[in-house]
């Protein structure tokens, strides 16, 4: 499993190479890398149905509990199942859609990296593990998003989809982190088996609410679903495969895999219940108004994945087998229709349904295709979607909590979205042939080869839904910590959920029938979206960038002298606490007394500091600067430092022939700085001050533990044959540091005289060549 | 005497510091003159004072008396110095060349110059 999917990265960073050397026939040849890899799963159908599950480790960090670990159960063979299947159906659409298109290579390397980080996340036993999976998806959802980078409002819906999955993410990431105290591990297997003690843990409600947020966001729930429409901005084949098959399920997966670990509690099932069920309801009433066949699909699919999140917070064996039909069944319905939606856009140039019609004469096959699913997605036996429905159904009447609340809304939602899928898959080819942009052809095999074998992926799981029942139910039991067997039946006989279903089909078609109706209604009460929490997500953004802007203009004002008072008060107060208090508990060991000619030294370099603060005119700065100069030298020589006391004294005689060579040259002293600057420079420099001093009494009242004085006190001699242990250090023991030095000095010297010699060019020189 | 050392240097990084916030440049030059000598005491006190004379080995002797002054901070220090002299020189002839050729050296001016 884990070659698999790093040799699936590998694969996908090569697809830009061999789209360029072969042209059309890369994405065949690309396609055959999942469809060998869903052969290859689904030879483990049978061991898996059985109750058996595969596992494969390899270690990564393993002192933090890191590791690669992966797990093959019936939860997470039916996802890669989905991801590799559609991956591969979506590969060869999306080599013919993309035709002519001049990063198609790119596009399909994207499209496998993604199909490599989904099928990571789905099989990874480990939350660490996940969570870097999880993640990938994100980032390459991001870039499949805003493929068509040129256009600004692509861009837009992709950090959209970004920043509200990865800050999902983030909090994700913290609910693992919990999680993993409160369950001591991060392997979810062992997890799951520590349950008992993760619920009982106090950090259970944190880590909790943090992971749903996390799931929640990723998967489109409320108030996180604004994201999904508006990522309707990617290409056919993205938005098949990210928002209708793989990534937005990731959060129903994850609730699904956790659920074992964290399922059962009345938090869980509050929260999680009554989030799916608000969301399939939103998703459901905002879909039925749209006119654009892709946001009619995204919509849908918000409401969809409300129906799986509320089947898992349920969480009763009916409810879990119940998602997990729905889970494969939205993958093929909602995949060929957006296909289907991908061919009818580029084959007419136009997605508004209300201009379509009559697509079925140039475009038969795809209307085979568009009709068995959304029929599916309808609910109309033998579908798989009638099937998926039933249980639905089923496991709202029984939900423990409030089946009252439920079965309304899941029978409404589901009312509105049998009007949606027959204004996607049925009204768009037939009747009246509408006015589009471009004649309908139909498009080539590879386009509608996939929305075909979808469409009868629906007709066929439906009418064999038997054979399909130990495999299904091996994913629930994964998903309840349990063994679980269930029988999938086409018929149940005249009962309560049949009759539902049928009043869903009869209302549905009704509903179908007004969408003009219903369309002009929406469009009136379109302002009313403007106060969605989209608008909550676009003020939050503009108000971090506003923060962001004000924080830099604050901060970095662009005047040295600005910034460097910012950093010198930061530095203060963040110093001076500590320091302080450490100067005043005292400086056990340090030099007490006072010697006359000490303290007069001392006196001397402040009085030269002052002296150059105050100093009217250049000569006198220069000799108070010398007074302190020689103030420290003998400061020095009097604490048993002559070498230092000396070379100051030469510098500072350089130092002094200095300034007076150029002082001649240099503009007279003056006071350019307005007096309330100088109160606020005078107060910080002041605090600058203290906090020095209690630098200096802080490292006295801590004992000095050297272990090097002694060493070179002893080693000089014997080592190095020299008695000045100063000497000996700088050019023996420290010889390279000294080598350093000298370059230095030479470097600034090499400065110094390029200075003195340079004549930069003044303005009008540019002309002359710039000689100078 | 530590203490009275501190309060000095305290005094020294308080006088440099504000004249580093100057606007006029030549006095930012003082200034980090005045910086500079600060930590060199900084650095030569952290390593403790020594009335006990220089870590020199004694004519006849093996090792420099134990108590002698630290020599660690000594030759870490008197690189500085040499250091600190290389940047106080660049400084002080870039002074003199900006003020030359903006005409000037008050820094605001310079920068609304350019």
């Amino acid at each position: 499993m884990i070659v698999a999917v790093l040799s699936t990265f590998a694969v996908a960073a090569l697809a830009p190479l061999l789209e360029k050397r072969l042209g059309r026939r890369a994405a065949p040849l690309l396609a055959l890398v999942p469809a060998g890899l869903f052969v290859s799963l689904a030879r483990h159908v049978p061991e898996v149905s059985a109750g058996g599950a595969r596992t494969d480790a390899l270690g990564w960090i393993a002192e933090l509990g890191v590791s690669l670990s992966f797990r093959l159960d019936g939860l997470s063979l039916l996802m890669a199942l989905v991801v590799t299947g559609v991956g591969a159906v979506v590969l060869l659409y999306a080599g013919s859609y993309m035709e002519g298109h001049p990063r198609r290579g790119n596009l399909l390397g994207y499209l496998l990296a993604f199909l490599a980080a989904m099928l990571g996340l789905v099989l990874s036993d480990n939350l660490v593990g996940l969570f870097v999976f999880w993640e990938a998806t994100s980032l390459l959802s991001y870039v499949l998003i805003g493929f068509e980078r040129e256009k600004a409002e692509v861009r837009a819906s992709a950090l959209q989809a970004l920043l509200v999955t990865g800050g999902g993410g983030l909090a994700l990431l913290a609910g693992f982190v919990l999680l993993g105290q409160a369950g001591g591990s991060l392997e979810i297997g062992a997890l799951a088996a520590n349950a008992e003690a993760v619920k009982a843990s106090p950090l259970y409600l944190p880590a909790l609410l943090l992971v749903l947020l996390g799931a929640f966001t990723k998967s489109a729930q409320v108030p996180f679903h604004f994201w999904l429409p508006d990522a309707m901005a990617a290409p056919a084949p993205v938005s098949t495969f990210l928002h209708s098959a793989t990534m937005v399920k990731a959060g129903v997966f994850l609730l699904a895999r956790l659920h074992p670990t964290l399922g059962g509690t009345p938090e869980w099932t509050g929260i999680v219940t009554t989030v799916g069920a608000a969301t399939m309801l939103t998703g459901a009433l905002l879909a039925v108004g749209q006119r654009d066949l892709k946001r009619l699909l995204a919509y849908s699919t918000v409401s969809a994945l409300g129906s799986l999140v509320m089947l898992v917070g349920v969480g009763t064996p009916a409810a879990l087998a119940a998602a997990m039909v729905l889970l494969l069944a939205h993958a093929l319905y909602k995949g060929a229709l957006f296909l289907v939606a991908g061919i009818v856009d580029h084959e007419t140039g136009t997605r508004d349904v209300a201009s379509l019609g009559g697509l079925f004469r140039a475009l038969p096959v795809t209307a085979v295709a568009a009709a068995a699913a959304a029929f599916s997605m309808a609910g109309l036996p033998p579908l798989l979607g009638f099937v998926s429905k039933e249980l639905l159904y089923d496991a709202a009447l029984r939900a423990s909590p409030a089946p009252l609340l439920l079965v309304p809304v899941a029978v409404g939602s589901n009312m509105l979205l049998v009007a949606v899928a027959l204004s996607v898959g049925w009204g768009p080819f037939t009747g009246r042939a509408g006015e589009t942009p471009k004649a309908p052809h139909e498009a080539p095999a590879a386009m509608w080869a996939g929305p075909l074998l979808l469409g009868l992926g629906s007709l066929a799981a439906g009418l064999f839904s038997g054979a399909i029942s130990p495999f299904v139910s091996s994913a629930a039991a994964a998903a309840l910590g349990a063994p679980h067997a269930l029988t999938l039946e086409l018929w149940h006989g005249f009962n309560l959920v049949l009759a539902k279903s049928l009043a869903t089909l009869v209302v549905g078609v009704a509903l179908f029938a007004a969408r003009g109706r219903i369309r002009s209604l929406a469009g009136s009460l379109a302002p009313l979206a403007a106060f969605g929490p989209g608008r909550l997500y676009r003020a939050g953004l503009a108000g971090l960038v506003r923060l962001a802007k004000g924080t830099a203009a604050l901060l970095s004002s662009g005047s040295l002298r600005q910034d460097l008072r910012i950093v010198l008060a930061a530095t203060v107060a963040l110093a001076a606490p500590l320091l302080l208090t450490r100067a005043v508990l005292g400086a056990p060991d340090a030099l007490r007394s006072v010697r006359p000619l000490e303290a007069v030294l001392a006196l001397l370099v402040v009085a030269g500091a002052v002296a150059t603060l105050l100093a009217g005119s250049r000569l006198a700065a220069v000799v108070a600067l010398g007074v302190t100069g020689f103030g420290v030298a003998l400061l020095f020589l009097v604490f048993g430092a002559p070498d230092l006391a000396m070379t100051q004294f030469a510098v500072e005689t350089l130092s002094v022939l200095l300034f007076v060579a150029v002082l001649r040259r240099l503009p007279r002293l003056q006071s350019r700085s307005a007096p309330r600057a100088r109160v606020v420079d005078a107060l910080l420099a002041g605090a600058v001050g203290a906090v020095m001093t209690g630098l200096v009494l802080a490292v006295h009242a801590e004992p000095l533990r050297s272990s090097l004085a002694p060493f070179f006190r002893e080693s000089s001699l014997a080592l190095a044959k020299g008695r000045n242990v100063v000497n000996v250090i700088l050019v023996d023991f420290r010889g390279l540091d000294t080598l350093g030095e000298i370059t230095v000095l030479g470097v600034a010297a090499l400065g110094v005289w390029s200075l003195v010699r340079l004549r930069i060019a003044s303005r009008g020189a540019g002309a002359n060549g710039g000689r100078s | 005497m530590t203490l009275l050392l501190a309060l000095a240097i305290g005094a020294l990084y308080a006088a440099g510091t504000y004249l580093l916030l100057r606007r006029s440049a030549i006095r930012v030059v003082f200034g980090l003159a005045l910086l500079g000598y600060a930590s060199n005491l900084l650095v030569f006190t952290a390593g403790r004072l020594s009335r006990e004379g220089p870590p020199i080995v004694p004519e006849g002797a093996a090792t420099a008396a134990a108590t002698s002054a630290d020599p660690l901070p000594q030759a870490l220090v008197l690189t500085a110095i040499v250091i600190g002299f290389g940047v106080q020189a660049f400084a002080l002839v870039l002074l003199k060349r900006t003020c030359q050729e903006a005409g000037t050296d008050d820094v605001d001016a310079m920068r609304e110059e350019t």
